[in-house]
């Protein structure tokens, strides 16, 4: 988590070694401490399903899937620098390609994963390509004006057949084949589970080779990286696409775990939430996702657990107020997120060994 | 007989009589001592007024518990806010039913909210009783044996206004304006079953609107400019308040059909102007408590003294706190029923066995009435006239009962 800077071997020239990696703490060193925790989440994320309630358990898949969103938004503007408060509507996007295969074409819900990331890709891409002219504030304009209008056009009465309108869409529950050792949420848990693997492994092997280097590039010097021969639009408006591909492959996670799609649940507020999401883990920093993912999902409800203590009935609006409060208190702590206070502590920690 | 067949008797039987237990056990939420009941309503958002009527239940079972509870159970009510958005309601009824595992859902509000968990309770086999909304879908007990609605069903009152039309206005020119979603279409296809082919002949323009747009003014103006003069008008209080003043605003005076979901004093009629309202035609069901005949009525002061004393806060003028009163009273006779089998199975029967079982608040002459392939449970209503204080009821006690 700590070695940033490219240490892969794409490109065996003279790159120095990450000197980081001969810190330790406690006498491990940092690359071992990594390969350690890597272990013992998995090991948690595999077993942890067989303990829990099944509404745990789809909270869990749930936290995943929010987790999968806020790291295709992390690709974006964590590593390329390109601000979306649209993010809401490739999640819906996705959402929907999955919802409409597997509601009117009767497609089964594994095989609809890959036609929403590619729907995705295709329309983040597009979008992309004319966003390359926007800066900042009127990129961010842009991806907003996207967010607001999605709900609007999914609600359009002129493919409300497709999209089933402001009623939105209603899905059977996929249902586990080994009934007997995994319920229906454990399965949809495990498929998740291998899906995020899969896109975080490709997002670390993506950041960390030259496409990386050059995202990264961009962002940090756009004309310096322009001088360096880095093909600016070409790169910008891919890093869109597959950021879109990421978020919309999550948006169509989200589908099959929630069993329901409505115009109503992909609003600007969602972006937003990526948006949290994002600067609470850590921009940047792609395990910060998983944090991100779990806090966005979490705090929410435990607002809400908070409110109903004071025992008024008409204090279900402080809800958002206790969500409010959490997120500064948050931000106050970990003002770069929890990638940066990991950071923070292993700096504090680390000895030369 | 031989010993051996004397123990295998004795077992089979100790066998099927622990089956028999077991089979009949209760549903998860219920204890010798609480049944514990699920809810969602919009407490916020665009539909909050109806946030009165969980209120009004609430307190009707503090009323219960304080009274010694049902068979000696009490019960914990257990609501929690949908803001009248359907994915909130799909994710509250996921808690309701799997982590705090209530027992059954009771008035669950909204047409659209309780589509979006129709097909997930019937799956669970989670009761999905007495919706609060009258949409004609919730009555199909083939298909959907889970669910069971409360009040007459919205195409019944579309078909009641379609019938006034061709009585009263068998020439004139209707114009129509609904909700977007299943809630407003209901009305509409009833409308259409009445009218039959007069309805495309009549129907000069039709609008509609969605629940999340904050103005109807435009969709008024434009109904207006088609030169219609019965407007029939299928929204809800938020939309019907802005319906009026508008129409007022710009000066036209159709005769004015609004759906009985809409047609509140409290909640539509002040808003917009009591004047403004004069004249409005609906359907009801239930006694209104401003209407004047209903001042020394014993059932009525019945629920006055109720309010009093368990919800000093809630309005005694606005209607939706006697249709708590009375829908909570229909739960109350299921669950006596049920005595103390209270399985899912035994809750969902009982709810479809009500002979005739009189409500208190509901117009003389009305009761509850379900059997297993009746699940409407009232389909009665009588037409009113606002007549700037009341809604005068004229017109016989129309009865839709289905087979």
């Amino acid at each position: 988590m700590v070695a940033d800077v490219n240490t892969s071997s794409a490109g065996r020239r003279a790159i120095p070694e990450n000197p980081a990696n001969n810190l330790a703490i406690a006498g491990i060193r940092l690359p071992v401490w990594n390969k350690i925790l890597i272990a013992i989440l998995l090991v948690v994320a595999v077993i942890a399903p067989f303990f829990l309630e099944d509404f745990d358990v789809f909270q869990m898949t749930y936290a995943l899937v929010f987790a999968m969103a806020i790291l295709g938004l992390n690709l974006l503007t964590g590593f390329n620098g390109q601000f979306s408060l649209g993010h809401s509507a490739f999640f819906g996007i996705g959402a929907y390609t999955t919802a409409m295969m597997m509601a009117h074409w009767e497609v089964a819900f594994y095989w609809t994963i890959i036609p929403a990331g590619i729907v995705c890709l295709v329309a983040g891409f597009l979008f992309g390509l004319p966003a390359l002219r926007l800066e900042g504030l009127y990129l961010a304009l842009a991806t907003f004006a996207l967010a607001t209008a999605m709900p609007q056009i999914l609600k359009y009465h002129a493919w409300e057949d497709l999209t089933g309108g402001v009623q939105g869409l209603d899905l059977d529950k996929p249902e586990s084949p080994f009934p007997d050792t995994l319920s229906d949420d454990q399965y949809l848990y495990f498929i998740v589970l291998v899906v995020a693997i899969i896109l975080f492994i490709c997002a670390w092997n993506l950041v960390r080779g030259r496409t990386g280097r050059a995202m990264i590039a961009i962002r940090d010097n756009p004309i310096a990286a322009q001088t360096m021969g880095v093909n600016n639009a070409v790169y910008k408006s891919l890093t869109f696409g597959v950021s879109a591909l990421y978020t919309g492959i999550a948006g169509s996670m989200s589908a099959i775990i929630i069993q329901f799609v409505a115009p109503d649940s992909f609003t600007f507020l969602l972006a937003v939430t990526f948006l949290v999401g994002l600067v609470v883990g850590g921009v940047a920093s792609i395990p910060g996702a998983i944090f991100g993912g779990f806090f966005v999902l979490l705090i929410p409800n435990i607002s809400e657990a908070v409110a109903d203590m004071t025992g008024r009935t008409d204090a279900k609006g402080l809800s958002w107020a206790v969500y409010g409060l959490f997120l500064i208190i948050t931000v106050y702590v970990m003002p770069s997120g929890a990638a940066g206070l990991v950071r923070l502590l292993v700096g504090k920690l680390a000895r030369r060994g | 007989m031989t010993k051996l067949r004397k123990i295998a008797i004795a077992t089979t039987t100790a066998a099927t009589f622990f089956a028999g237990t077991a089979m009949a056990g209760n549903a998860p939420g219920v204890t010798d001592t609480e049944i514990m009941i699920g809810n969602t309503t919009a407490y916020s958002g665009p539909a909050s007024v109806y946030g009165t009527i969980a209120k009004s239940i609430s307190a009707c079972w503090d009323w219960v518990n304080e009274t010694g509870g049902i068979n000696g159970r009490k019960i914990k009510w257990v609501s929690l806010d949908d803001a009248y958005s359907p994915p909130k309601t799909k994710e509250q009824i996921r808690k309701l039913v799997e982590r705090e595992k209530v027992a059954f859902t009771f008035q669950t509000l909204g047409t659209p909210t309780n589509s979006a968990v129709h097909k997930y309770m019937n799956k669970k086999k989670v009761p999905h009783l007495f919706v609060a909304t009258g949409a004609t879908k919730w009555g199909q007990p083939k298909t959907f044996p889970w669910t069971m609605g409360w009040q007459p069903n919205y195409q019944t009152v579309g078909a009641i206004f379609g019938n006034y039309i061709l009585q009263n206005y068998p020439n004139g020119k209707v114009a129509v304006m609904y909700q977007n979603d299943d809630y407003g279409k209901d009305y509409v296809i009833g409308m259409k079953r009445a009218m039959g082919d007069k309805y495309a002949m009549q129907v000069v323009k039709e609008e509609t609107y969605e629940v999340t747009d904050p103005t109807i003014d435009s969709q008024i103006v434009s109904l207006k400019n088609s030169g219609a003069d019965v407007f029939v008008n299928i929204s809800i209080p938020k939309f019907a308040a802005q319906a009026i003043k508008k129409m007022y605003a710009i000066g036209w005076k159709p005769a004015h059909l609004l759906n009985d979901v809409a047609a509140s004093i409290s909640s539509t009629y002040k808003p917009a102007g009591i004047e403004k309202a004069k004249g409005i035609i609906s359907v009801d069901f239930y006694k209104d408590p401003n209407d004047p005949e209903w001042k020394d009525d014993p059932d009525t002061n019945a629920w006055r003294a109720w309010m009093d004393k368990y919800y000093p806060g809630g309005d005694k003028a606005n209607k939706m706190n006697a249709y708590g009163y009375a829908v909570c009273h229909t739960m109350m006779a299921v669950l006596k029923n049920a005595g103390d089998d209270l399985s899912r199975e035994n809750i969902m029967k009982q709810a479809a066995s009500l002979h005739e079982v009189a409500i208190p608040m509901l117009l003389p002459g009305m009761y509850a009435d379900t059997s297993p392939t009746d699940f409407y449970p009232l389909e009665q209503m009588q037409m009113t006239r606002f007549d700037g204080t009341r809604s005068v009821r004229f017109g016989p006690l129309i009865s839709a009962e289905t087979e």
